[in-house]
This record gives structure tokens, sequence and C-alpha cells, in this order.
């Protein structure tokens, strides 16, 4: 099953919801919930990601019995240097997002720890594909 | 799904099948079905919403009444703290107490008194913080409970496993009544004048050979025999015999539980649908600076039950001059003393583990859950999107599923319904124009 979410950027109102949605879905279809709550904190992260500094994108799930999919996907400016953005406490986060409480620098680093797989496809100036894979069952 | 008992009960002559109720239900646990609402059981986390919204006052709970304690030879009172905000007239614990005795209590056992103790468990409970996942969650309100097991049963970690007020006063009571005057205990009678339907509902569900409350009487069934009552109480000699200072007392207002534990770092949510909005943020772990969460499903907490009679923002201002008039700065040394030794011999702490309640999957198995799951978003597409309410489901998504599950079908939305008719009425025009060819022109 693929479901996509849009979602806009610097919409600081809206932002969150593509993955509660997603929380939602995987509740019903009734994964573990130790499971969904890595996946719900991975997505929430990289749609932040979307929010604050893609200009927006699409967030995309992707559902079967062994694994969950989240892919977060936009054309925004890119990551120069994936190995800086991946470091605790970097962030390239705008003021206002900043004094909205975000860019504490965390979001990469957290998706890593709840993921069991995560993908960086990025250019300059083209956009970025953030791939989370999350094995389902009890490894 | 195993039947549940549930307080929560819908009068079937006085439902007009409206959508009120279904579009307010916190779990989406009710449909519209033949004109008349209908309460999936094993959503129902009793919060009373629906109780509160209804118009036609089609919901009710049902709990019990006050002469079932007569068959008791002894009878015992548990007047939760929201009970002293309800009457017009300023009153105190003693009054109250003076007021049961008339109404053929033998004694009573101030849930505000029990609140002091439970208090005290939290404290030393949050002691080992650092152990503990934050932030921790109250688990005095059943309807917060509930709805953790059923929709975050990642957040079971993080309640409270200290019993709630009531539960401890019944408990303590009995245990008090039987040691004093030689009874046994299933002699002795308690009843908890409740605010809500949820602790009716813990109630009857409680499993044990004694139990633990004997009957559990709706504030509002109770107080036109409890206000007569109180017009005597002058006439009474004895003092009223009240322990609860007013620590206790505030627990029955959003935020006397977080005054009483007099801790930093702590934060109040009620209204059951600010608690929903509060547990996500709980479970993206964006609150861990937060030690502790007083959570209450009703508006206003306790005061606030569907219950209850006097309006919950009077109320609210009531017991919190009360709880100040009766001191809820800080509890006697005494009380903490006592507290203190009934938590060291586990008295004061949950004897059950808290298991999540999978009540929301589509199917027990995980890839027909996933292909089901893809036939509701088909499904969904299809829908307008307008969460009108007019199929009897809550929203455009809920029908989705009701229909994936088979409780439902595509022509329960008017908008595909009228599509349907549409199409069908085209075709019939079209066949209405082909002329037999036997037939003259006209």
């Amino acid at each position: 099953m693929i479901q996509r979410f849009p979602v806009a950027g610097e919409d600081f109102s809206a932002a969150g919801e593509a993955s509660s949605k997603i929380k939602n879905i995987l509740r019903q279809v009734g994964e573990d919930a130790e499971l969904i709550r890595r996946v719900c904190i991975a997505a929430y992260e990289a749609e932040m990601n979307l929010v604050i500094h893609a200009g927006g994108g699409e967030m995309i799930l992707k559902l079967d019995t062994d694994m969950v999919e989240v892919i977060a996907q936009d054309r925004g400016p890119g990551i120069p240097d994936v190995e800086l953005a991946m470091q605790e406490g970097y962030s390239t986060a705008s003021d206002l997002a900043r004094e909205m409480g975000f860019g504490a620098g965390m979001g990469m680093a957290n998706m890593k720890r709840c993921a069991s797989e995560m993908l960086i496809d990025t250019e300059v100036g083209k956009g970025t594909t953030v791939t989370l894979r999350f094995k389902t069952g009890k490894n | 799904m195993e039947p549940r008992y549930h307080s929560v009960i819908l009068d079937e002559d006085k439902c007009k099948g409206c959508t009120n109720c279904i579009k307010r239900c916190p779990t989406e646990a009710i449909r519209v079905r033949n004109g008349r609402a209908f309460i999936l059981t094993e959503r129902c986390i009793d919060c009373g919403e629906c109780i509160r919204i209804c118009e036609n006052h089609a919901k009710r709970a049902i709990g019990d009444d006050l002469d079932q304690a007569i068959s008791f030879p002894y009878r015992v009172a548990l007047p939760a703290p929201s009970l002293y905000a309800q009457f017009r007239r300023e009153l105190t614990p003693k009054d109250l107490n003076k007021a049961l005795i008339r109404l053929g209590f033998h004694e009573v056992a101030e849930v505000a008194a029990a609140a002091e103790l439970t208090t005290v468990a939290i404290r030393e409970y949050l002691k080992d913080l650092d152990r503990l996942p934050k932030p921790m969650i109250s688990s005095a309100c059943p309807v917060v409970v509930r709805l953790i097991q059923m929709k975050y049963p990642t957040l079971i970690p993080h309640l409270i496993p200290v019993e709630a007020p009531y539960i401890t006063a019944a408990r303590l009571a009995r245990e008090k009544v039987c040691r004093e005057r030689g009874l046994r205990p299933e002699e002795v009678g308690l009843f908890f004048l409740a605010p809500c339907p949820a602790k009716i509902t813990e109630v009857k569900t409680d499993t044990g050979q004694v139990p633990l409350i004997n009957g559990v009487i709706p504030i509002s069934s109770v107080y036109g025999r409890l206000q007569q009552a109180m017009a005597h109480i002058d006439e009474d000699c004895s003092d009223g015999g009240s322990t609860t200072t007013g620590v206790g007392v505030g627990w029955a207002r959003t935020g006397g539980e977080n005054i009483a534990l007099a801790q930093e770092n702590v934060l109040a949510v009620d209204g059951i649908h600010n608690v929903l909005e509060l547990l996500e943020e709980i479970e993206l772990e964006h609150l861990t600076d937060v030690d502790y969460i007083e959570a209450l499903a009703c508006p206003n907490g306790c005061v606030g039950g569907a219950l209850t009679v006097e309006n919950r923002f009077v109320a609210r201002v009531k017991i919190r001059k009360l709880a100040e008039k009766l001191d809820d700065s800080r509890i006697p040394d005494a009380v903490v003393e006592e507290g203190k030794r009934l938590y060291a011999a586990g008295k004061l702490t949950q004897k059950e583990e808290l298991r999540p309640k999978a009540v929301l999957q589509l199917d027990n198995n995980l890839a027909d859950a996933i292909r089901k799951m893809g036939e509701l978003e088909e499904i969904l597409a299809e829908l307008p999107g307008m969460d009108c309410g007019s199929c009897g489901a809550p929203t455009c998504r809920s029908l989705a599923e009701d229909i994936v599950l088979g409780r439902a079908q595509r022509a329960d939305c008017v908008f595909i319904l009228r599509e349907q008719i549409n199409t069908l009425a085209q075709e019939l025009l079209l066949l209405a124009k082909k002329r037999p060819q036997a037939l003259k022109e006209d």
C-alpha cells in the first residue's frame, strides 16, 4: 500500500499533520506500538525538515508486511555536507524556526536513531529524498 | 471483540438520530443506525462527551440508587471531592458529612482525605525521577487511562501506578470499619458518590470477590435528597468528623493535583480533546522536559464531570475558595507519615498491570490489515470529504473504515447515492427516448 501526503513549506500550524495521519494508518493496520512510536518520531522530524528547510514537499508511506517505509521528498536547496548535517546540534534553521523552538539540530540524528535504515539522496539546488526504513517484527 | 460493560447507555425513545454525539466522540465509537445512535462498545471509554452534547438527553449513565445501600448492615459513603462544590450554599466537608449521615449512612470516608495519601504516594514514586520515563502521567482519571490503553499503548509506562483517591478511600475504609467494628467485609456497603460515568464503569468491571466498592451513585441523582438533608444539619450535635484539608479538596478541579504535589516542571490539561492533543506531543517525545502531567478528561476537572449539577466554572471557583479556606498549602505531618507508611507497605499502588487494548485495527492479520487499509484509502478518495455525518459515521474516513469492515456500504453516503440516482435517471431518459421501430413518429 502506498499513500502520499503533500507538505506545505513554512506552514508551522499544519506541520506534523502528515506524520499524524501516518500514525493513524499504522495504528489501524495494527503495527506494533513501539514500532509506530519510532516511525512517528522519525516521520515528524522528516516532515519538519520539509517545512523548515525545503519549502515543502511530499511524504510517502509504503506499507508491507515486513517493512514500513517513510520517504520525505523535496525540491529544496539540497544538503551540501550530509555528514555535517547528521551531527547532533548542527542546524541551518532560520531564526523564525528557532524562535518557534525548532532547529535544535537533533532532527537527522533522531531519524537515524529511530529507523532501521536511513538513506539520503541529495543534490544541491535540486532537492533531497530521505528514505526511512523500519523492519517490522521483533528484530 | 469481547463485550465490555459500559455505564453510558442510550435511551432509544429519546434519541432522534441526529449526528451531534457521533461528531463529538473522541474515539469515534458512535454510529447512527436505523435512526438511533449506536455505541461500538469496544471503543467506548465512558468519557461522557455524548451525555454532555445530547440535547435530547438520550445518553445517560446507569448508576446505583441510594436505596440499594439499605440492604447492608453497615453503610459507608465515599463523597467525591467535587461534591463539595455542587450546592448553592457555602458548605464545608463537615456539613456534607452530616447530611450524608442523615441520608442513612453510618460513616463517611472522605475521598478528599484519601487524595492526600495519594499525593504522598505520588511524591514518593517521583523521587526516582531519573529512572522514570518522562513525563509521568497521572492515573487519577480513568478515561485518560483507558484512552492511553487504546490509542497510546507506548505511553502505558508513563502512567503513574498509584491508585486513584476513590479506590484508596474504599480500600482503607473497608479495612478500618471491619477492624474497628468487628464486621465481616461483606457486611460493609461502600457507596461512592461519583461525578462521572467512567468511575461507575471502573467500579462495575471490578472482578474481586468482595467488591472494592458496592455501588456508585451519580452525584446528580443524590443531589436532591442531599439538598433536603442539608436543611437540617444545624440540628445535629455531631461535629461531622472531617479530616480532609484543602489539599485533598483541591483535587476536584484541574490543577489541584499539581498544587497538592508541590513539584516543579508539572503541567495540567483538561478536556478530552485537549488531552488527546497533548498525548500526541508526549508520544513524539516533545515534552521530555516536563516531569509530571495531570490530565483530566472533563473540562475544569472532576467538577466538570458529566454527572455533576453545578456549572463547572462556578464549581471550580467554589473548590478553590474552599481549598484555600481549609489550607491547601501543606499536608499535615501525621498524614504524610501515614501516607509514607502505606506506600512502603504497597497499599497505595496499583495491583494489576495495565495492558494495551487493541481495538482500532482493521484485521488481526497484518497482511490482511494492510490490504484493507489500501481499500479504505481507495474508498476514501471517492467520498466527498465533507464529514457531514449523514451516513451515520462521524467522518468520511470512518465510513470508509465501516465499508471495509462490512459495517456499511458506499450508498450510505448521500452524495454517492445522489450520483448513482443521477446516473440511473440519465440511463432511464436515454432508454425512454429509444422509440420502438414499429411505432409511428410523433
